[in-house]
């Protein structure tokens, strides 16, 4: 089975207090630390997973810049067999379809039976799979936390819904899936495993290679636009306890003692 | 403006409760729209009835393929039936994630998701409110919503509009759905495994999140929650890493819990997780970043890393 493995580059936000920056025009980015989509990383083990049972091959995948190279790099220590960087000034400022066009524009140049994503990203939106998928005219199914290879043309697969239950799919090949995290659990990656991936030739692909249209990527096509960030005013949030850890405990207890937290 | 279509999730014939919360962002988007309600399923009479008690239209589209709501299938019926132009809003659920990007891309609109709050429409401009990295940052987005938008609103960001005088009428589209068959089968629902414990029935719960940094320390939660006679539950991570079983996860994808007290410990308070606790319980959050989304959630917060923590207060617990 061809796999390719759609990842993204984001600030860690278990590593970083993500803040915005004094203008609004930014999160502030000196001293982030950055790493793999976690929920990419779950899609990368399962499509490793699926080729050491099925046999075929894994492409990861990524639109950025220079840096996202590292990402791709790690993915491929992890045991994916090709990486793919997709990097271009007219890329920029890409809204969810844009990145779904630029990617659309590479895939068609290969020949994938299984297109993966995470089910999202830093963003939030979790969208750029099921816009792959239509522009693609290919089936989808999001938060994928199950995969069964049935045959060459068809696969199960169960989606995570709403109450801790499974909803089940069969689906035709080719198709795309959101992969929900929990799915597998990655392996780890050693920095012995990066290094012997280091020297491996990961090609970068512009809109010119890709014959893409400047105009239908980047900011200028963008029908959605982030105007600022701020951190929004929630009124008063929680009542904070000071003092001594002993003065916060015996507060602490006094208040569970009323709500019936405590006998 | 366009046209204004909110879709119903229903379920055993009822409507979610996400139906009347989108009739008021519909209302926030703006006042003078006329909204119409859109219903797909098979044998749905009930649901088109209800929900003609909040929308002014409905429109039925009711088909055997239709029986279970699989994304892929109902996209084809909406992009045969909706016009050109149209606002389409959807639940940010498991459904409207599976539905709203790919619809978006067949009827070539603005693509918003997860939407906490409406600022207003310029002419075709509409500014919405969103959020990103996990809730600890706020944006405002503009959407070009001159060829239509499908937008997904987040459960809860919208008070429900109760009061169920539109008296509305039910126009059945069932008849220009179109061709129905789809590269995507249902097959069945596998519910959920009940666990040891059933975190729903517990009155106290001291849930644990990421800040536990290690499946040993886990020790240190279950200690406490002895001490204090409540149960242990988690977010999501802890059972992502396989140390606690799903029936113990609170939230969108796990359980719904109603307890009098819930002691959030180490969890930074996604709307996933909250969306899993109902009733209004005194909220107690402990966590080392004060910066947490969570102290804007709870009752009262704690600012202190549970590790070093938690042992104390069992400690004064026990007495």
């Amino acid at each position: 089975m061809n796999i390719l493995v759609c990842v993204k580059r984001v600030p860690d936000t278990s590593e970083n207090e993500i803040e915005v920056n004094s203008s609004g025009s930014d999160i502030e980015r000196d001293d982030l630390v950055y790493s793999v989509n976690e929920w990419d990383n779950y899609a990368v083990e399962e499509a490793i997973q699926i080729r050491d049972k099925v046999g075929g091959k894994v492409t990861v995948i990524t639109v950025g810049d220079d840096e996202s190279e590292e990402i791709l790099r790690r993915e491929m220590a992890m045991g994916a067999d090709e990486g793919i960087l997709l990097s271009d000034d007219a890329f920029e400022g890409s809204d969810g379809k844009g990145l779904a066009t630029i990617l659309k524009a590479e895939i068609e140049k290969g020949s994938y039976d299984l297109i993966m994503t995470g089910a999202q990203a830093d963003g939030g939106a979790a969208q750029v799979g099921g816009m792959l998928a239509a522009m693609l005219d290919m089936p989808y199914a999001s938060l994928v936390n199950k995969i069964e290879v049935l045959d060459d043309s068809k696969i199960k697969v169960g989606r995570e819904i709403e109450g801790g239950n499974q909803e089940m799919n069969e689906i035709d090949l080719p198709c795309v899936l959101s992969i929900q995290t929990g799915i597998n659990e990655p392996r780890y990656v050693g920095i012995r495993g990066i290094r012997k991936v280091a020297s491996l030739d990961i090609p970068v692909h512009g809109a010119g290679d890709l014959s893409i249209d400047a105009a239908s990527v980047g900011e200028a096509a963008a029908k959605v636009k982030r105007l600022d960030y701020f951190v929004p005013d929630m009124g008063e949030g929680a009542e904070i306890l000071e003092g001594s850890t002993e003065e916060i405990i015996e507060k602490l207890i006094e208040m569970l003692k009323a709500k019936g937290g405590l006998k | 403006m366009a046209q204004i279509f909110a879709y119903i999730i229903h379920k055993d014939g009822v409507a979610d409760d996400s139906a009347l919360e989108l009739a008021v962002a519909a209302q926030a988007i703006d006042p003078s729209a006329s909204v119409t309600a859109i219903v797909c399923g098979s044998g749905i009479d009930a649901v088109c009835t209800e929900a003609a008690a909040s929308y002014k239209e409905v429109w039925k589209i009711d088909s055997a393929d239709l029986a279970y709501p699989n994304a892929e299938v109902v996209r084809k019926a909406l992009v045969n039936i909706l016009p050109k132009g149209a606002v389409i809003l959807l639940p940010h659920n498991t459904f409207g994630m599976d539905l709203g990007p790919g619809l978006s891309v067949k009827l070539d609109t603005a693509y918003v998701a997860d939407v906490v709050g409406v600022e207003g429409t310029d002419g075709n401009n509409l500014k919405l409110i969103r959020q990103e990295y996990s809730g600890m940052v706020s944006t405002h987005v503009n959407a070009d919503i001159s060829g239509g938008a499908v937008i997904t609103i987040r459960g809860g960001a919208f008070q429900p509009d109760e009061s169920k005088g539109a008296g509305g009428s039910v126009t059945d589209k069932s008849g220009d759905a179109g061709d129905l068959g789809s590269k995507r089968r249902f097959l069945e629902v596998v519910e959920a495994e009940v666990g040891d414990v059933d975190i729903t029935k517990s009155e106290v719960l001291v849930s644990v999140g990421r800040g536990i940094e290690d499946q040993d320390n886990l020790e240190i939660v279950e200690e406490l929650a002895k001490a204090m006679g409540a149960d242990v539950s988690c977010s999501r991570p802890i059972v992502d890493a396989k140390w606690l079983e799903k029936s113990r996860q609170v939230g969108t994808s796990g359980q719904t819990v109603s307890p009098k007290v819930y002691l959030a410990c180490g969890i930074s308070g996604s709307f996933q997780h909250m969306g899993g606790i109902k009733g209004a319980p005194f909220i107690v959050a402990i966590n080392k970043n004060p910066k947490s989304p969570i102290f804007q959630l709870a009752d009262v917060g704690i600012v202190a890393d549970i590790l070093e923590f938690l042992p104390e207060l069992t400690e004064a617990v026990e007495g």
